[in-house]
This record gives C-alpha cells, structure tokens and sequence, in this order.
C-alpha cells in the first residue's frame, strides 16, 4: 500500500471510531452536555484534559519553534506544564466543590453580580476563539500536505466531524472521543521519536538520548554536537538563551498563569465525581501531558541535527524527497544565491521578505522560483517551523505507515482542542447568556437545545477563521494565554483565597487586566510594529510576558477597590467557606 | 448594573444538604484551611524554585555543573522541572487527603460513610 493509501486509512479509521463514540454518548440533559453528567472517572478525565491541552500547537508547531530558537523554547515547556500545577493545588478542587456549569457561573456566583458574569463571558469568547481558529487551521494544513485535498474541503472535513460529536453528545461525547484522540496522539508522537532518537543516540527512549552521545563515533553528546555545528554555520548555540532573563520569566510566567485560567481546560474538573478527584485528576493530566511534552524537546534537537546533515551542503538535485514535496506545500524554499545548485543553510534570513513568494516557473535544477529579493546571509534556504514534526518521518526515512500516523495525530490533537473552545463557548452562551441573564425561564429542554444552536454555530465561525483565516490569527493564539491570566485567573484565584475581595474589586480588576494587556498587544503588534523591541518595552516585557504584569495590575486593583467599597453579602462569605471543605460536594451527584 | 438572586428553582440542586454542613465545626474548618495553606506555600515554593529559579534566574550558573549528558541549568528548564511538577501534584493530593481525614471533612464514599472512617 503506498502511503497516500494508508493515510486516508489512517484518519478515517479515527473518524470512524469518534463518530461511533458519538452516537454511543449522546446527551441527554445539560448536565450531559456541560459537564458529561459529573461521573467521569479522574484517570478517563486526565487523559481527556491531556487531549483538550495539547492542540496542533503543541504537536505540530512546539517542537519546531523549540528547534529553531534552543533554549529560549523553555518558555512553552514550563509554562504550558507549570500551569497545572496551580491549577490543581489552587483552582480545581474549589470549582469542583462549587459545583456548577461554566467558568462564568463561579464568577457570576462569588461576585454576586451579573455584570461580572458578563465580563467573563466576554474574557472566555475572546480567549477561547482566538484558539479555536488556529486550530481549524491546523487541520486544514494537514489535510494538505498528507490528503491532498484543499485546505479548506479539509477545514470542512473538520468541521463535519466536530459537529457530530460536539453537538450531538456536549461535554460527554467529547470527553470519551478525546480520550480515543489523546491515545492515537500520543502513539503518533511517541512512535517516530522514539525511531529518531535510535537512529541518532541508539537510545530508544527520546529523554535519555537528549542526553546521550551521537553515534558517529565522534564521541560528543547530541546538545554539544548541535552547539558545535550551529555555532560554526553562524547560528548561536543551542544551549544558550538570546532572550532577556526578565522577558523569558515574564513569559513563562504569562503562559503559567493563563494556562490555569483557560476556560475550556478548568472546565473538565467540573466532570469528575468529587472534590478529591478533581486534584487527583489533574495529577494524571499533566503525567499525560508530560509524556509529550518531555519527549517534544529531545525531537527539537534531533530535527535540528537531523536537518543540518541532510540539507546544507547537498546538492539540490541530489535532496531527498521530503524536501521536493515539502517545498510544493509552500513550507520551504530555496534561493541559489551563488549559482553553484547547492544548498547553503546558515543564519539569517534567506530572503526578503521572510516568507517564499513562488513564481509559476522552475529554475534551472528543477526548484521553484521565487519572487523575493536574496538578502546578502550565506543563507539560501527557508524552512517553515511547523514543518519540524510532520516532516521527521520522512527526513528520518521511517515507513509509510509512520507517516499516515503522524497525519493521523496531527488530525486528533487539532479536533480534541477545538471541540473543548467550542464546547466552553457554547456552554458559556446557553447558560451564562441566555439562561441566567437574558431568559431566565426557559426549561431544561430548551437550554439544552440552545446549547446545541450555540455549538452549531460556534463551529461554523471556527470553520469560517480556518478557511478565511484573519492575518493576526496566528499571532494572537499566544496572547490567549496573556489575556486568560491578566484576566479570568485572578478573579478566579482570589474569589477562593480572599473572602474580602467584593464585586466592584473584581470586576475593575477584570477590566484593568484584559484592557491593559489587550492594548499593549495591540499597540506593538498592530499599530507600531516598527516599535516592538527591547528598548521601547514597558521593563523590557515583550507582548507575549505582558499577561504577567496585567495580573499583578488586575489583583493590586482589586484589592485596592475591594478595601473601599463594600465588603461581599454574608451569604457570599459562606459560600468561601463552603468551597474550602472538600466534604459534601458528591451529594450534588446523586440528583443527577 | 442590576443585580439579583442567581438561584432559580429549576438550577441543579448543587448545594449540600445541611446536615452535611453541620459535622465540620468552624474552628475544626479553620485549623485545616490553615494546614491546607501552610502544605501549599511549601510545594509553591518547590515549583517556583525549579521553574523560575533553576530553569530561568540560575539557569547559567547551573549550566556549569554536568547531568548525564545535559547542561544542568538546560535539563531543568526542558526536562527536570516537568518531573517535579507532576510530582507535586500528587504530592499535594496525598497529604491534603491525609489532612482532610485528621480533620474529619474528607470526601471519601459519601453514600456509605461508615466504612471509611
């Protein structure tokens, strides 16, 4: 079987088995459709809240950007796995004590207001949708390159597919599809490392052979090879940080905090049984997560290495067939600066602008020709970071069938995460919006149906991003991550550890930190890019760390607000002291 | 800005039952939410200092010492603090567990209590 034939098995098969999922799961109240009826086992929950966590960000894109950049690629892996562990000594066990719906509901309920329910709503659609469409993205990208079939039928495959299982079963049929999806990830991601780290260390295990040494008799360790070699084509090492410590903290900080404040990742502790659960449960997430997340730097370096020997230095003519079927895909390019039709790879950039431009003709040794103008770097090649993961198997020469199942992973880390956005956003408008402020007396029944309205069309304007993808899309899908922590996670933080923090604290404070952060973002990114460096940055914080310092704005606000005003109902300093004791909250079950 | 009540009638019934609320006495209530914060500014310290302390703010002074085969600094900030935060989190759901029952509030089989305790 070639491995076209094989990929299109591949996803459909996983196709098959999440559509049969979805059937087998329907959901039959809101309780079903919000929170997959509370019964979820922690163990099936963590390994839900994995899939819902790692998007096609983290399996395509991470280990590429953390290839290119070494050491400064830290940033994501601290901070997208610190976050668990607030959110499961600080966040979870209390909302799951609290007991309801949606990430809105417990601030609405502990803020006694419906302004500040508003505010989160607001904070939770724009945080949430900023993701999702990277996330159709993604799986168009995929289908691409390994279907081949157009970007955007394939955002419409997507979007089909979400639609059965989001619509039809809410929370409980994407918790047990997600399940299906983070063990064919895992698999997809796990196989071809554990190839790669053979072929180069003989170690079958990609986080010991990260530290073992190459097998090509040089004696060295895979990182000081790669610092080696980087440092003599131009590039600094590897090992080394170009970032500024203060930014690299503000970041990982920023993308911590923002990732215990993600809607759509604490909402899945409100689906397990008990308080006791919702920790436990949170402990198996991240071992789940940190499977992947351990192995994605040991490929980084093996890619790195891999792609080094393969290309710089080679012949064009003489390149592997990766390299042609990628540069058809638009994701690398070659300029034959000095005319000699072989590749030089270095520092710098290749060409400007930065990004390929191709022409209709071919040149002389077969390459397609670009528009953009050479620069004067030794460079001659661009290549696309995302590329890093989905194209090892093949700059690895590993079989077909590994191919077919990286695509396949690529497919399910993509639809589990935006079937977890789209589910948050939905649940946020049926219940926040409709139920509790605009009609208060619709039935079960109709909140259920609304819910699934919301679902329906929340996928059709994901799918929409995807095929008209806005040109910022790809920029802001980190500022979520600022904008979460800046905003939803103090409120949510010091609704539970202060009593004294009131409504009017929380709700400037909400303010002060998304509007804050969401215009610096704006300011250097949109309307004077030409500013977005180090010595205009406020303390020298890129756009992408700023998240920390609107959370530290938005608690300093609200406590200085909080002391002026008011202090919270009495019935509201109750409800503190009841979500701190984790006993009672399973009888909430029972009316299930 | 209007405000009123959240709860209607028709809400799930997610609040417990008042007898529950009446077993957990408020100093007993007090003295554990005390020993819940003193365990979390003990393993809040662990991730800090693993995160930001050794794989950010110390990161070049460790990158002197070698760990098989890593740069020391390197290895916490891409793999060692990863380890340690999974084991805080189970860290931390064992002993407040352990705390819980000292102070009798436990969530443990809600519908048969008298075989756990």
């Amino acid at each position: 079987m070639t491995t076209q034939m094989l990929t299109y098995l591949f996803v459909g098969l996983s196709f098959a088995l999440y559509i049969g999922i979805a059937i087998w799961s329907r959901a039959g109240s809101t309780k079903d459709f919000y929170i997959a009826g509370g019964g979820v086992h922690p163990v099936v929950n963590g390994m839900a809240t994995a899939a819902d966590w790692m998007s096609a960000a983290s399996f395509i894109s991470m280990a590429g950007i953390i290839s290119f950049i070494g050491r400064d690629g830290s940033v994501y892996l601290l901070g997208w796995t610190g976050g668990y562990v607030l959110l499961a000594l600080l966040l979870a066990p209390y909302l799951r004590k609290f007991g309801r719906f949606t990430v809105p509901d417990f601030i609405g309920e502990r803020y006694y207001s419906k302004t500040a329910r508003i505010v989160a709503v607001v904070c939770l659609i724009f945080v949430s949708f900023t993701y999702v469409a990277g996330q159709m993205r993604g799986v168009g990208i995929v289908f691409s390159r390994f279907l081949e079939v157009d970007v955007n039928t394939g955002v419409v495959i997507g979007m089909a597919i979400v639609f059965m299982y989001a619509v039809l079963g809410g929370m409980k049929g994407v918790t047990y599809t997600q399940v299906a999806q983070y063990c064919v990830l895992i698999f997809a991601y796990m196989v071809p490392a554990v190839f790669i780290s053979i072929m180069i260390t003989g170690n079958p295990i990609p986080q010991l052979g990260f530290g073992s040494e190459v097998i090509d008799g040089s004696g060295l360790s895979v990182l000081e090879k790669l610092d080696g070699v980087l440092m003599d084509m131009g590039f600094s090492a590897y090992t080394e940080g170009s970032k500024s410590t203060i930014d690299v903290f503000a970041i990982t900080a920023a993308l911590m905090f923002g990732t215990a404040g993600l809607p759509h990742v604490l909402v899945r502790f409100f689906t397990v049984p008990k308080v006791s659960d919702a920790r436990i449960s949170a402990g198996y997430a991240l071992a789940f997560i940190a499977i992947l997340y351990t192995t994605a730097p040991a490929v980084a370096s093996f890619a790195r290495l891999n792609l080094v020997d393969t290309v710089h230095n080679t012949a064009y003519e003489e390149a592997p067939e990766w390299f042609g079927n990628w540069e058809s895909t638009g994701l690398i390019a070659w300029q034959d600066k000095n005319d000699d039709g072989i590749m030089q790879y270095g520092a710098g950039a290749a060409m400007s602008p930065t990004k390929p431009i191709f022409t209709d003709q071919i040149g002389s040794h077969g390459q397609r020709v670009l528009e953009n103008k050479p620069t004067d770097s030794v460079n001659e090649v661009y290549i696309d970071r995302d590329i890093m993961v989905l194209a090892n198997p093949e700059i690895a020469n590993l079989p077909g069938w590994v191919i077919a199942l990286v695509a396949a992973g690529g497919v399910a880390a993509a639809l589990s995460t935006a079937a977890g956005l789209l589910l948050v956003i939905s649940s946020s408008i049926s219940h926040d919006l409709l139920k509790k402020t605009l009609m208060p007396n619709i039935s079960d029944k109709q909140e259920l149906l609304y819910a699934r309205l919301a679902a329906a069309v929340a996928v059709c304007v994901a799918g929409l991003f995807g095929i008209y993808p806005p040109a910022f899309v790809a920029q802001v899908v980190a500022f979520a991550f600022g904008l979460a922590a800046a905003s939803l996670f103090p409120a949510i933080l010091l609704g539970i550890f202060t009593k004294r923090v009131n409504k009017e604290g929380a709700i400037v404070g909400m303010l002060i930190g998304l509007i804050f952060t969401f215009s610096y973002i704006v300011f250097f990114k949109f309307y004077a890019p030409e500013l977005n460096s180090a010595e205009y940055w406020l303390l020298g914080i890129s756009p992408e760390g700023i998240g920390f310092i609107g959370m530290l704005l938005n608690i300093a606000a609200a406590f200085a607000v909080s002391k002026v005003t008011a202090a919270p109902p009495i019935e509201v300093q109750a409800l503190v002291d009841d979500i701190r004791i984790p006993s009672g909250a399973s009888i909430a079950q029972d009316h299930g | 800005m209007v405000e009123q009540s959240q709860n209607s009638p028709s809400e799930n019934q997610t609040q417990q039952s008042h007898l529950d609320q009446e077993i957990v006495s408020v100093e007993s209530a007090k003295a554990y939410w005390h020993a819940n914060l003193r365990l979390l500014g003990k393993l809040l310290l662990v991730w800090f200092v693993v995160s930001f302390g050794f794989g950010i703010l110390l990161v070049d002074w460790l990158d002197q010492y070698s760990f098989f085969g890593f740069k020391l600094g390197f290895w916490f900030a891409q793999q060692g603090a990863i380890y340690v935060f999974v084991g805080l989190i189970f860290i931390y759901a064992w002993r407040i567990h352990n705390i819980e029952r000292e102070f009798g509030i436990d969530d443990d089989d809600p519908i048969n209590p008298g075989e756990e305790k």
